[in-house]
């Protein structure tokens, strides 16, 4: 085994759990802020996807396909929060599984009638197809970098947009105190609107990135949701932080369990069962990771005591 | 010197900036009801916490009939006698009247992993609850849903819940709060005859009640106890009339 | 009586002339139909407990109902084959007959009732949603990869199992079989709810600092009834499995999680009888809206989301009134 196919696999888990963070931000922004449990939330990444698989069909353009998949994904999610989740905010969490269980039945019956059951394909642009060289002469697919690039790259702007707007201030205090920001005069739902929009976005947005590498087609959401659920647990619900740095730990030990368990085995036993139980046991390494974190922090590791 | 049955050693408790109990020592002797007076804020109800387990001190003992319970958790506190009210109404509001307070003489019995056994069919229990209704005045209203209740009555019923579970010692927060005139004449009444079976830390606003009542009195201001001793020497203390009674006094 | 006993028994009496009436005129399809209703309400009746009763939002019921059918599968694939399940440390065979494969999905799911249940109470609200649905997943994952019985392809089991004294193969006979089931199953969640045991679970619901402040441990009552949950729903996935003769990791998905939720929602939850009603109510429509259109969930969801939008107390809320407090 060598160093280089190690190197390759960290980036692999890096660019998955920079995608997995994409989605985790919008899920424990729309919790923290609104305390809102959304299972939809992968069906606006599979718009997103299909939104950036029509565009670039029509347009050719993949930069106006990455936009699409943000404008469409943001747009159905203002709407679904106009007419749906607003009236779920003061539910208990039952009913908001169950309504947004209904969004999803909706929103992928819905698609599979406009699109059809056949998955679409999202071609990776010239400019970014094929591999790169990076230093120390590892060959890795250019595209990948970018999704780690462009995540990175969300991920500092959404922690400035915290950090530093007013939109961020108003985020920042309407996850502490609900009504306080109400009687300063914020429009609750306006912000809560706009959060819901902001995470749908960039749920969207995931969607076309990882819709050029793998196929788009309805149902590609809810394996990413639960995966995303995963994340925000490890971090601790409500935190962006948190999210970051679960995504990040949940990419890296399913890619490398996946790469690395069956190695393992392969050490003591014959092949073919080193390969079946090595496998079997990466596929529940995360479901472990997250136990195990949680027997130590209930709360996740970011998670308010 | 009368026995101690709870004893509170030195707990201290803060949140953040805010000192909600400093080194706060206190004890409950057989057959007394000592109460615990205080402003709005003072840390009476976090103290009835730390002692009921709800909350951890972040320094000293609790200890019941002798034993240190300090790292117990409430369900244990209450199964060795420790009991407490609540100053917000704490009851399972969809159930009758009736099942909350079986439910208290359920507890009391510790046999709760029953599968085919309907408590309310069970003489026992619901003779225990109807009793404890009746003592707090309650018994009229034992079919009717809890969430139907008036407040002061909700009140009551806190108080018969404790009575179900007969314990060793009575803490109670504000039982008085929100019952009226003939309430609180009645419910004093009730913890008059209280003492004999149980000691009480009572805490409670209502000032007659308190005097009436109380064998002890222990104020506490900003956390501290500034002092414990009989009604009347409560009432000549001079630090409690500056810190205290005070601002009651100018009422 | 109360209206909602009386709901409660014409449900389970139509539920039982529905397929005599399909014997009678032939129509074995119907009777088939019926047998899923009363297996898939069986499997609604162990969620309820869990969240009914408790309280306890679990999106992993799946594990259950996927583990009752691989208990079945793979007792009947090592039958059929006449190979031994284990030889070592002591000789395990396979087995055909319908009370085995039963005993053994009962005690598989308690047991990993408890560890999944003993876990994932450490937490609640949300977290534990979340962890009830990873779990699922852990299960789906494994029974994908895990070559040895079937793997994506699942299992099929040629005859259906046994059962002394029947021929299961005859459709109203596997039906009575279930359906009997099912009675037995209400009547323990009845019991149940109206037990020392039921009256501290739906306390410790409501009210969870209450029922530790008279001395009772809301913990262990949970994990108990996430125990009797998962055992419950985990025997219907035996049935299941049975009924189809055939397993697959489909069972573990958190569809199914989902689906078994929207049965005791529709049907109302809390209710003894809730997901009998949801049950019937769920194949009626995927029945009668799937005739209609290729993509009835639409329907389905909009329904659904009308119901807990606008009608909370489900199906039984609608036919028997608003829950009353009982005594
Ligand atoms: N969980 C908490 N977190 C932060 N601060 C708290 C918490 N609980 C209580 N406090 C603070 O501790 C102080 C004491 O509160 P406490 O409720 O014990 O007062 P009290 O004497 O019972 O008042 P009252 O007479 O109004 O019931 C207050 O300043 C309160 O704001
Ligand atoms: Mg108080």
């Amino acid at each position: 085994m060598s160093l280089i196919l190690l190197i390759e696999q960290v980036l692999n888990g890096l660019q998955f759990g920079v995608m997995l963070f994409l989605m985790s931000a919008g899920l424990t922004l729309i919790f923290g802020v609104m305390g809102l449990i959304n299972l939809a939330h992968g069906s606006l990444y599979m718009i997103g996807a299909f939104a950036a698989a029509a565009v670039a069909g029509a347009t050719g353009s993949f930069v106006l396909a990455l936009a699409a998949s943000l404008g469409a994904a943001a747009a159905a999610g203002a709407i679904i929060e106009v007419t749906v989740i607003r009236r779920l905010y003061d539910r208990d969490h039952l009913d908001q599984v169950l309504a947004t269980f209904a969004l999803i039945l909706i929103f992928s019956e819905g698609t599979r009638w406009a699109f059809g059951s056949f998955p679409l394909f999202l071609d990776i642009p010239d400019y970014l197809s094929g591999p790169t060289t990076l230093p120390g002469g590892i060959q890795y697919p250019l595209y990948r970098l970018a999704i780690i690039v462009v995540g990175l790259a969300v991920a500092a702007g959404l922690f400035a947009l915290i950090a530093w707007t007013r939109i961020g201030i108003q985020i920042r205090a309407g996850e502490s105190d609900r009504e306080m920001i109400g009687a300063l005069g914020v429009n609750i739902s306006r912000l809560y609107t706009l959060v819901f929009a902001l995470g749908a976005g960039l749920a969207g947005l995931a969607g076309a990135l990882i819709g050029a590498i793998q196929s788009v087609q309805v149902g590609m959401g809810e394996p990413v949701l639960i995966l995303a659920f995963v994340v925000i647990v490890i971090g601790g619900i409500g935190s962006v932080k948190g999210a970051l740095i679960g995504a990040l730990l949940v990419g890296l030990t399913d890619t490398l369990g996946r790469f690395l368990l069956p190695v393992v085995f392969g050490a003591f036993m014959e092949p073919s069962a080193a390969t079946s139980i090595g496998s079997a046991l990466a596929s529940m390494a995360i479901y472990i990771l997250m136990a195990s974190v949680l027997i130590a922090r209930p709360r996740g590791l970011f998670g308010a005591a | 010197m009368t026995e101690a049955l709870l004893e509170v050693r030195e707990i201290s408790k803060s949140f953040g900036a805010v000192l909600a109990c400093a080194d706060v020592s206190l004890d409950l002797r057989i057959g007394e009801i000592h109460a615990l007076i205080g402003p709005n804020g003072a840390g009476k109800s976090t103290l009835i916490r730390q002692i009921a387990g709800n909350l951890k001190p972040d320094a000293g003992s609790i200890h019941l009939a002798g034993r240190d319970v300090t790292g117990w958790d409430t369900a244990s506190r209450s199964r060795a006698g420790l009991c407490r009210t609540f100053q917000i109404s704490s009851l399972a509001m969809e159930m009758t009247v009736l099942q909350n307070v079986v439910l208290g003489a359920l507890g009391r019995r510790g046999d709760v992993f029953r599968f085919f056994h309907d408590p309310l069919k069970d003489t026992g229990l619901v003779e225990a609850g109807m009793h404890a209704l009746e003592r707090v005045g309650l018994r009229h209203v034992a079919r009717d849903r809890t969430a139907d209740l008036s407040h002061g009555q909700r009140r009551q019923l806190e108080v018969a819940v404790a009575l179900t579970l007969s314990p060793k010692v009575f803490l109670m927060d504000e039982p008085m709060a929100g019952l009226g005139m003939e309430g609180s004449r009645t419910m004093t009444a009730v913890l008059d005859g209280l003492r004999a079976e149980a000691p009480i830390l009572l805490v409670e606003h209502d000032m007659d009640a308190v005097f009436a009542l109380a064998d002890r009195i222990s104020v506490l201001v900003y956390g501290e106890i500034i002092a414990t001793g009989t009604g009347a020497e409560i009432r000549a203390d001079p630090l409690v009339r500056s810190a205290y009674l005070g601002e009651e006094a100018t009422v | 009586m109360r209206r909602e006993t009386w709901v409660g028994i014409i449900l389970v009496l139509g539920l039982l002339a529905v397929p005599l009436w399909a014997l009678a005129v032939d129509e074995p399809y119907t009777i088939t139909l019926a047998t899923r209703v009363v297996i898939l309400a069986l499997a609604g009746v162990g969620l309820n407990v869990a969240l009914g009763l408790g309280g306890l939002v679990s999106l992993g019921h799946a594990v259950f109902f996927g583990l009752g059918g691989y208990a079945m599968g793979i007792l009947a694939s090592h039958a059929q084959s006449y190979t031994p399940l284990a030889e070592w440390p002591i000789l395990i065979e396979g087995s055909k007959s319908m009370p085995v494969i039963w005993l053994v999905a009962c005690a598989v799911s308690g047991l990993v009732a408890l560890a999944i249940g003993a876990l994932s109470l450490r937490t609640s609200g949300v977290y534990f949603i979340m962890i009830t649905l990873a779990f699922g997943q852990m299960f789906y994952f494994f029974s994908i990869s895990w070559p040895a019985y079937g793997g994506e392809d699942g299992l099929s089991i040629y005859v259906r199992n046994e059962f002394p004294g029947l021929n299961t193969l005859d459709p109203i006979q596997f039906f009575g079989v279930c359906y009997v089931i099912l009675c037995l199953a209400l009547l323990l969640v009845s019991k149940l709810s109206r037990s020392s045991f039921g009256l501290a679970l739906v306390a410790a619901r409501q009210n969870a600092e209450r029922v530790q402040a008279v001395g009772i441990e809301p913990y262990r009552l949970r994990l108990v009834a996430f125990v009797i949950s998962g055992v419950i729903t985990g025997l219907a996935g035996a049935l299941f499995a049975d009924l189809n003769r055939f397993v697959s990791p489909s069972m573990f998905t958190w569809q199914t999680s989902g689906e078994i939720m929207i049965f005791v929602i529709l049907g109302g939850v809390g209710r003894v009888m809730g997901p009998v009603a949801g049950a019937i109510m769920f194949i009626l429509l995927e029945h009668f809206l799937g005739g209609l259109s290729e993509y009835w969930h639409i329907y389905l969801g909009a329904l659904l989301l009308g119901v807990v939008l606008f009608a909370r107390g489900g199906l039984i809320g609608v036919l028997a009134g608003r829950e009353v407090a009982h005594d």
